[in-house]
């Protein structure tokens, strides 16, 4: 299985995704400039943290009008797994693939720390290897981490099974509804301001994220299997 | 401002301008006597800009010249961009701590953020790939509306650039004190790695190669900012107020991606941040560490604004600018590398074998200096030194236990200090684990990142009691560098170098100066002895407000090396049943100290005093024993006392406490700031082995599973009974709650 990782000048958290996925995960993955952007040969895109054009204007908000969105849609719409974690998902709702917005966290200030998660859907693509319910720890590094939808969408978004995981320790950011992680509504597009690079490995702060991945290499596994 | 009016090489002379420049009436007649004539206004400027004490070292040099700059493992001792030390494998640590206190004190978040840019760039420009940070800050005590405000920005600021280019913030530290009240310390220190053979230095050599300009845009920010660093912040005088460079990070962040890769290129000659002094320093000192000469075409330089004159280009300290010397002919394939990364490279000039700086503008020829003029010919002074009456006054009094009521109290009083209180307000806002290789965190003794594609890690810490360093700045001195040292040894790391930020008051002040040069004979001292030789560092002088220096505060950043990262510890209890060890007695040493400070609101007396010799032996003993594994936590007792390390070994261990019993006066075991002591747990079954290491060493107690602190005295009296709760939220809720704002 490979993997692309969409990078944008300051996405500097790309290296991490690499690391990951081919020294820890074990897939195949090549860091994509987003002048690039053929997606065509890969079969999973992931959008790393980082602060893309240095954030400005709004996170995201610059990404979010490269070209390489085109192409993003394009992939996304062929049902492949598409990821974006921190500053990737906020480029997601920024492209309009994901819904809702971002505002600055409720406290004012950048955070980072370990996030306790719950997970809500554990039949995507992303999260089957976790159990329903089940509590996990996650690195996270964000200011503008407020996850904000209407209530209307935020109806929406339970009643088709889309909060992927909410937030079990406070809300201190003030997300919508506790919303930690969010699916679009063909359940191929997840996006999470949680950093699961960053816990799969017990040295450097657990090995809570790396199911999230293994999820995504079992799902395709299992579908390509005649292909393998 | 325009070239029209600018004031000839008589007027500059004669109606003595250099002066708004920072340069003495001596200083300008010795520039005259070099060069052999007026130098005009552009010249002048490059003169006041060389000299001050910020590129020139002119008043601290004999002092600096006390250090131990050698070792085994240094690579790169003081005077490039950032020192580097051999780790091992071809590889090497490359860093160096930075002061932006000037700046800060004006305009707290981009004063810090620059800070952390500034210091960033030093590193890239060896080659490195900066990989961690670590800051030293220091504040009034958050009473005042203004320290608050300077605390809140200049954290968010150092944060900000950090972050925003994708560089972990591991390990730092913050004091309050209202010496620095209206006049904060941000000293930034940048970490990098590098392979041997990728070591690059400023140098600009050839005849004939280019010089290439590439990064930001030149623009009015910052003039001057070397001489305003070296100067009084006129805090009541707005108007004063120079315009400050502001950071670009996400620039910074595709230079240094730029700059990586032109350090793998054979048409790279040398390479050299614009920092303090921007064009000027980094054009002079490329070539005279040459032994060339530098000949730019200020035409060409790209500026932001326009009409800017040849003066202003070379004193702009706009950030973000890199000066490149690459092979001749070899110009378009480093243009292309650096549009890769949107950036603008020019070339802007070339080397020449005169030795001389050269500057032309609109066809004229307007400065021509010698370069080793300006970049090695600084006056040097041997600034008066005298011993201040406070010192002698201090030396006589006799050692005294503040006198404390209630012992539970006072501790729950001492845990809320904002020295000594929780930093996580502070350190939450880093992000401590971009590029996946932190160890350890922010909030243990030193931050650890791994070395990847070995089992090796670097610890770094940066410490400065500056209460100390004040009342006895040689002993003080010491006592900085020995504690940095001991948070690296609990870390499990070995001390391979040093690097120092020497923030004092204004050196023309004989007590100031008397400071500066005591203390870094204490260094110095524990420097050799502690085998931290020093690869780099920075001097800020004159921080006063209002002619009051604050107390004198060199800190020091050391990193250390770990030779099997499953040596890696940390200061929390790890589980119930472990036995507790303290190592090294308390003498009732209160000077300078927490208590003195909380009881008295001031300090006084004699410092703790330390033998570098029991020092020394207690920091190999006990990393022995962790090389060893044979220890399960280890931390050293600093401010506080015992009993404060003891509360933070609990505070972060979910369910565990502890039960232990002193001897002795119950103030000074309790509170006592005696040094070269640590608080180290054993595996019970491991109790033998381990005492047979670390000789001095002596069990107290051992980690419950009660989840409360309970010290015994003599008698078996109950000193102090709490839970770890009660305690934990004292220390943690103190600093948010003296800025009243939430958690």
């Amino acid at each position: 299985m490979r993997f692309a990782i969409l990078s944008f000048p300051g996405s500097s958290c790309d290296v991490d995704m690499y690391h990951a996925l081919v020294d820890i995960v074990g897939v195949g993955a090549e860091i994509i400039s987003h002048q690039e952007a053929d997606l065509n040969n890969f079969d999973a895109v992931v959008i790393p943290t980082g602060a893309s054009y240095g954030d400005y204007l709004r996170p995201g908000a610059l990404a979010q009008s490269s070209k390489s969105i085109d192409s993003l849609k394009a992939f996304a719409a062929t049902g492949k797994p598409v990821l974006g974690v921190g500053n990737g998902f906020q480029i997601l709702v920024e492209a309009g693939i994901l819904p809702g917005a971002f505002l600055r966290n409720k406290g004012l200030k950048f955070r980072s720390g370990n996030a306790k998660l719950a997970v809500q859907n554990s039949t995507s693509t992303f999260t089957s290897i976790y159990e329903q319910g089940q509590h996990i720890t996650l690195p996270f590094a964000h200011e503008y981490g407020n996850y904000y939808v209407d209530a209307d969408t935020a109806e929406q978004l339970k009643e088709q099974n889309r909060i992927a995981f909410t937030y079990e320790d406070g809300n201190p950011d003030g997300s919508v509804e506790r919303i930690a992680g969010v699916l679009n509504e063909e359940g191929n597009v997840l996006g999470m301001m949680s950093l699961p690079e960053r816990a799969v490995e017990e040295i450097i702060g657990g090995t809570e994220g790396l199911p999230l991945f293994r999820s995504i290499l079992k799902n395709w596994s299992e579908k390509n299997v005649n292909h393998a | 401002m325009s070239t029209m009016h600018e004031p000839t090489a008589q007027q500059v002379k004669d109606e003595k301008l250099y002066r708004q420049m920072g340069m003495t009436d001596e200083e300008f007649d010795r520039a005259v006597n070099m060069i052999g004539r007026l130098p005009n206004y552009t010249e002048t400027g490059l003169f006041s800009a060389m000299w001050s004490e910020h590129c020139s070292y002119k008043s601290s040099k004999p002092v600096l010249r006390k250090f131990p700059t050698e070792g085994a493992r240094v690579l790169q001792g003081p005077g490039e961009g950032a020192g580097i030390v051999d780790i091992g494998d071809n590889q090497a640590a490359v860093f160096k701590m930075e002061s932006h206190n000037s700046p800060s004190a004006i305009e707290p978040f981009i004063g810090a953020a620059t800070g952390a840019g500034g210091i960033i760039r030093d590193v890239f420009s060896m080659g490195a790939r900066p990989v961690a940070l670590v800051n030293s800050m220091r504040f009034g005590d958050l009473t005042d509306e203004r320290d608050r405000y300077l605390f809140e920005e200049a954290v968010a600021g150092i944060a900000s650039y950090g972050n925003t280019i994708g560089i972990p913030t591991v390990a730092g530290e913050v004091q309050f004190d209202n010496c620095y009240s209206k006049r904060p310390l941000v000293n930034a220190m940048a970490v990098g790695l590098l392979n041997h053979e990728d070591i690059q230095k400023g140098l600009a050599s050839g005849v004939g190669n280019t010089v290439l300009y590439v990064g930001a845009k030149t623009g009015r920010d910052g003039i001057h900012g070397a001489t305003m660093s070296s100067s009084e912040v006129a805090v009541d005088k707005e108007e004063e107020l120079p315009v400050m460079q502001a950071g670009d990070p996400y620039l910074e962040k595709l230079l240094m991606e730029a700059c990586l890769e032109l350090v793998k290129s054979d048409a790279l000659i040398g390479i050299q941040d614009m920092g303090a002094a921007g064009l000027t320093s980094s054009s002079a000192e490329m070539a005279s560490k040459a032994g060339y000469g530098v000949e730019l075409n200020l035409d060409l330089v790209p500026q932001r604004e326009e009409g800017m004159t040849a003066y202003e280009m070379m004193l702009s300290e706009s950030q973000e600018r890199m000066l490149v010397v690459v092979k001749q002919g070899r110009e378009q394939e480093i243009i292309d590398l650096c549009k890769k990364y949107g950036l603008e490279a020019v070339a802007i000039g070339k080397v020449t074998d005169d030795k001389m700086l050269r500057l032309t503008h609109k066809g004229e020829v307007v400065a021509e200096i010698l370069a080793d003029t300006l970049a090695e010919d600084a006056p040097v002074y041997h600034k008066k030194s005298e011993e201040p009456a406070y010192f002698s006054e201090f030396q006589a009094m006799d050692n005294e236990e503040p006198a404390v009521g209630d012992l539970k109290e006072t501790l729950s009083a001492l845990l809320q200090r904002p020295t000594i209180a929780s930093k996580e307000w502070v350190y939450s806002q880093f992000d401590s684990q971009a590029r996946t290789n932190t160890v350890v965190a922010p909030g243990s003794s030193a931050g650890v990142i791994r070395v990847r594609g070995t089992n090796k890690g670097l610890a770094m810490t940066a410490d400065c009691n500056s209460r100390y360093i004040y009342l006895d700045p040689k002993t003080g001195g010491k006592i900085a560098v020995a504690e940095a040292a001991r948070n690296l040894i609990c870390s499990g790391a070995e001390p391979i170098a040093a690097t120092d930020c020497l923030n004092f008051g204004s050196p023309d002040k004989p007590e100031v100066f008397w400071q500066i040069e005591k203390s870094a004979d204490g260094i110095a001292v524990a420097c050799r002895t502690l085998n931290a030789p020093i690869i780099g560092g920075n001097v800020s002088m004159s921080n006063e407000v209002n002619g009051v220096p604050v107390y004198p505060t060199p800190t020091m950043g050391l990193v250390g090396l770990i030779h099997d990262l499953s040596q890696v510890t940390t200061t929390s209890f790890k589980q119930a049943g472990d036995a507790i060890y303290l190592i090294g007695d308390a003498e009732t040493e209160f000077g300078g100290s927490e208590l003195q400070q909380m009881v008295h609101g001031k300090i006084f007396g004699k410092v703790p005093a330390i033998d570098l010799e029991v020092e020394a032996t207690r920091q190999k003993a006990l990393l022995k024993a962790i090389q060893s594994k044979l220890v399960q936590s280890a931390t050293d007792l600093s401010e506080g006392g015992f009993a404060v390390a003891l509360c933070e070994k609990a505070f972060d261990a979910e369910g565990l406490g502890a039960e232990v019993t002193i001897k002795g006066s119950a103030v000074t075991a309790l509170f006592s700031e005696t040094q070269s002591r640590f608080l180290v747990t054993v595996k019970e079954e491991l109790t033998t082995a381990f005492e047979a290491i670390v000789q001095d060493a002596v069990q107290i107690g051992t980690v419950t599973n009660q989840n409360k602190i309970v010290i015994k005295g003599d008698n078996d009296t109950v000193l102090i009974d709490g839970t770890v709760e009660e305690f934990r939220s004292a220390w943690k809720g103190a600093i948010p709650c003296l800025l009243n704002s939430e958690a």
